[in-house]
């Protein structure tokens, strides 16, 4: 898949997209008096509802910007972004989305508990007490109240909500970010590098609530340089670098195919390590096999293709040795990521 | 809008800065009981004119240096995303951080207003004939706050002080450019002189300390249509600044 094929619109779902971008391409100028420089360059984008679906890309590859169009805090040049079908730019669009930034710092003079109630006031949905809530206001209050005390329990801070923020950890402010962006129970949450610089427990946790989410029926589009992360939990993701989008697909399309090695465990005749016929195999094939453990009873070797598969195989039992396993090991995503990315840069430099 | 507001007020009342103008403002209040001790026979004129000085400078003061700041910060620190991505127009935002302002500075003129009379009260001389100045004297605070928030919508703090400032005081002194007017030949000069007037708060129109001070009478009409003029002044700088706004982008 190469950039020009993945910056076609893609093939869409019945109903509107989760969140679909179109073509869009923003540029910014650090001076009046300098050139703009280009951070978006017609990108597209559908996520689709019900899906989690990871935004991957190296530092200034422009993931950042992307969700602050799709927010409407940044205007595109061109293009336009729409969220379930309304445009970011109406107010109401937003009345389905939770958001929360990079590296978030919220108002440090309120407490976690202040800060959620102020949150919720803002969402604009009945079931938050906030906008234009129906009934009468204790009710609304009470409803908000109900609302905070769940989600603070659900981040695992109800026990530490009355502190102010400008006291509490990290972690702990990256929680009630969370619990920020879940109010109102919103359709589609987007999340600006929620796991960065979270310990592993709170990496883990964060996690948990993203999956949970997609139990429920909601949308996760979430932006990452932590690949791990994204394996563990996108259903789809979109790879962009230098404002562009170089692949995007389920993870299962994207990695299903492509088989980087196959590892092969070759259990040794009476304990003598890597056979000869294998050693004047490699010998022949320089470079193309390896091993990658050997012990007196068995040797772990490692081949990149299927013809070198085969001949290593017919070796080995020719020795007299006993192929015991061979095991396929597919691309990872920061394999297909780091590969892709290498490639984009490579052509450009072409 | 209402949320916004008051999470302004209380960020506001949770500033040492605040308390700080606060405190001054009333030691100033405090001391003009001392000052007039100075003098001889006009006493309560001293005080009253030290303490309505007191409630404007300060006002003012708490307009300007709160006003430019608020927006400028909260894009700065980007807390400003987290609301904005909210679904609520983005004037929302500005005539909620208005809002809070105003409350703040409401705030401010009530406790001032209340050290001001209990100095006049423990003189024997509680004249509510200040109050009309008082009044007037807040809605010129509203309007310098709304021009403080237009600069600081597109610029940084500093500059949007020193452009706040700079309108305060070309404001009061606004009636100069008629005078100037009067003597130059017809042209362009003129014309500037015309353009500057208009495009200008005029913010003397708020002033009436002298004449309360000295039991001048200040017809009803005229208090009323300071009070429509500076309503007018504060929705076309609040107008312009939501326009500004709207148009940011925060990245």
């Amino acid at each position: 898949m190469t950039s020009q094929q993945t910056q076609a619109p893609r093939e869409q779902a019945p109903g509107p997209q989760a969140l679909a971008l179109t073509r869009v391409s923003k540029s910014f100028r650090a001076h009046l008096w300098l050139r703009a420089a280009p951070v978006l360059r017609g990108l597209s984008l559908a996520v689709a509802p019900g899906t989690i679906h990871g935004l991957l890309g190296p530092n200034g590859a422009g993931k950042t910007t992307t969700i602050r169009i799709a927010l409407a805090l940044v205007r595109p040049d061109s293009g336009e972004a729409r969220i379930f079908g309304k445009p970011v730019s109406d107010p109401r669009a937003r009345i389905r989305v939770g958001f929360l930034p990079e590296n978030p710092y919220f108002y440090d003079y309120l407490t976690g508990r202040e800060f959620l109630d102020l949150s919720a006031r803002l969402a604009g949905n009945p079931g938050t007490g906030g906008g234009s809530a129906g009934g009468s206001r204790a009710s609304a209050r009470a409803a908000r109240a109900g609302e905070v005390e769940r989600l603070l329990r659900a981040v695992g801070m109800a026990g530490r909500a009355g502190i102010p923020l400008r006291r509490c950890s990290k972690g702990m402010v990256q929680r009630i970010g969370m619990a920020q962006a879940l109010l109102g129970e919103p359709d589609l949450i987007i999340l600006d590098e929620p796991m960065s610089g979270l310990d592993p427990i709170g990496r883990r946790e964060i996690r948990d609530l993203i999956l949970e989410q997609r139990k429920a029926g909601k949308t996760v589009f979430f932006s990452s340089h932590i690949l791990q992360d994204a394996e563990m939990i996108c259903d789809r993701v979109s790879i962009i670098d230098r404002g562009m989008l170089v692949a995007e697909g389920s993870l299962d399309s994207l990695l299903a195919g492509e088989i980087r090695s196959w590892e092969v465990a070759v259990s040794t005749p009476g304990g003598s390590g890597v056979p000869a016929a294998l050693e004047e195999l490699g010998k022949g094939l320089p470079g193309r096999w390896e091993v990658v453990s050997r012990s007196a009873e068995e040797c772990l070797l490692r081949v990149r293709a299927e013809e070198d598969l085969d001949e290593l195989i017919r070796a080995a039992c020719a020795s007299g040795s006993r192929v015991r396993v061979v095991v396929p090991f597919r691309e990872t995503l920061e394999d297909l990521f780091l590969r892709r990315i290498g490639r984009e840069d490579r052509e450009r430099r072409a | 809008m209402t949320a916004i507001a008051l999470n302004t007020f209380r960020e506001a009342i949770r500033d040492r800065v605040l308390y700080l103008l606060l405190f001054f403002a009333v030691v100033l209040i405090l001391a003009s009981r001392v000052v007039s001790m100075l003098t001889v026979g006009s006493e309560e004129k001293i005080i009253k004119d030290m303490g309505l000085a007191a409630i404007g400078l300060f006002g003012v003061l708490m307009a300007v240096l709160i006003g430019v700041s608020l927006v400028f910060k909260e894009i700065e620190k980007r807390t400003a995303q987290v609301l904005l991505a909210r679904p609520i127009p983005r004037w929302h935002f500005l005539a909620g951080k208005f809002g809070g302002l105003a409350m703040v500075l409401a705030l401010n003129c009530l406790l001032l207003t209340a050290a001001l009379y209990a100095v006049l009260l423990a003189r024997g001389d509680p004249d509510p004939g200040l109050l009309p100045a008082i009044g007037l004297l807040y809605v010129e605070q509203l309007v310098v706050t709304a021009v403080a928030l237009l600069f600081s919508s597109f610029s940084s703090p500093i500059l949007s002080c020193v452009f706040t400032l700079s309108v305060y005081a070309v404001g009061h002194l606004s009636w100069s450019f008629l005078i100037l007017k009067e003597r130059l030949p017809a042209g362009a000069g003129r014309l500037l002189c015309d353009v500057l007037y208009y495009a200008l708060p005029n913010l003397d129109r708020f002033d009436i300390k002298g004449r309360v001070v000295h039991h001048l009478p200040v017809p009803a009409p005229e208090l009323a249509l300071a009070v429509v003029y500076g309503a007018g002044w504060t929705v076309v700088l609040l107008t312009l600044a939501c326009g500004v706004f709207a148009r940011r982008d925060f990245s």
